[in-house]
């Protein structure tokens, strides 16, 4: 059964901070190991955050959990400046559902 | 392009074929109208799922870093112990919502805090790790709300792909096709009946010959 539990899946020394506030942490430092966590994890976690690097490794896997409504799997950025997987994930979406980017072009 | 459906050329098939027609136009219009409203409603979650996202990468940056700081700064043991137990709980309250006939997430933050924010004691960490969690603390309901929103888009967006096939599939295969096949029984149909009062006038002149 699926709990209402928040996962953090990526590099030991940046998902520590997540601990603080009481998410659970995975340690995931490349593809393979990454994609075992989250095969696991979607069984159980509701909403999972995955850093940015990892997420784009593992493409092809989190498209397979886009269609349903759990578990909610979102990348996020390390320290520093994001690397645009996110942005380029919201992209996508509009340009699958408009057939072009509309969204960003705009302010642009 | 379309051809026609292999079918009899009779009145029956011709009537069915033309019901089926009309409930076809009937669906392609209302798909149509439901992909309409669909995009609507997209490019609404669109532009709160980006502009979510620009904050919480922001700040979430930010706070990182603070916290990349504060790890370089005091010992690694010592913040290793001070976040291994969170002073708050934090769950999720799950449920669905109908948008469009799509079952996107709604998700609700329980927290339940106990005692003091920071569950460590002040003099064995820097304040750097102080700063860093109380910006964590801060950003989590926009995490929570990001990962709503933008399951939201994902969802909605792989939907609207599948209506626009259904509604293509609709306006350029299924409607043509029956246009097309109603046209030729019709044709057909007419043909027979020019025939059959050609060979009656033919008849009725051989008959006022013989007579005559």
């Amino acid at each position: 059964m699926r709990e209402g539990k928040i996962a953090v899946v990526g590099d030991k020394d940046l998902i520590l901070a997540f601990k603080a506030i009481s998410m659970d942490v995975f340690c995931a430092e490349d593809k393979d190991e990454g994609e075992k966590v989250i095969r696991k994890l979607a069984k159980t976690y509701s909403v999972i955050f995955v850093t940015e690097d990892l997420a784009a490794q593992l493409d092809g896997l989190l498209c397979k959990y886009k269609t349903k409504a759990y578990p909610a799997i979102i990348p996020i950025p390390k320290s520093g400046k994001s690397n645009g997987y996110g942005m380029a994930g919201i992209k996508a979406d509009v340009e699958r559902a408009i057939g072009t980017d509309i969204l960003f072009n705009k302010e642009d | 392009m379309a051809g026609r459906l292999q079918v009899n050329p009779t009145r029956m098939e011709l009537k069915r074929l033309k019901t089926r027609l009309k409930t076809a136009q009937r669906g392609h219009k209302l798909l149509k109208d439901k992909s309409d409203e669909m995009i609507r409603r997209f490019m609404e979650f669109a532009k709160e799922n980006k502009s979510l996202r620009e904050e919480v990468e922001k700040e979430l940056s930010s706070a990182l870093t603070t916290f990349v700081v504060a790890k370089a700064v005091s010992d690694e043991a010592a913040i290793q112990q001070a976040v291994a137990m969170p002073s708050k709980t934090v769950s999720l309250d799950m449920d669905s919502r109908n948008v469009m006939s799509v079952l996107v997430p709604v998700i609700n933050i329980k927290e339940s805090q106990s005692g003091e924010t920071y569950p460590y004691a002040f003099s064995s960490v820097t304040a750097e790790l102080d700063s860093s969690i109380e910006a964590l603390n801060k950003i989590l309901h926009k995490m929570v709300k990001l990962a709503e929103v933008e399951k939201t888009c994902n969802m909605l967006a792989i939907e609207i792909e599948k209506n626009r096939r259904r509604v293509n599939a609709l306006e350029y295969v299924m409607i043509p096709q029956l246009e097309e096949t109603i046209r030729f029984i019709t044709m057909k149909l007419d043909e027979n009946e020019r025939s059959n009062i050609v060979r009656l006038v033919k008849v009725k002149s051989m008959i006022a010959e013989e007579r005559g």
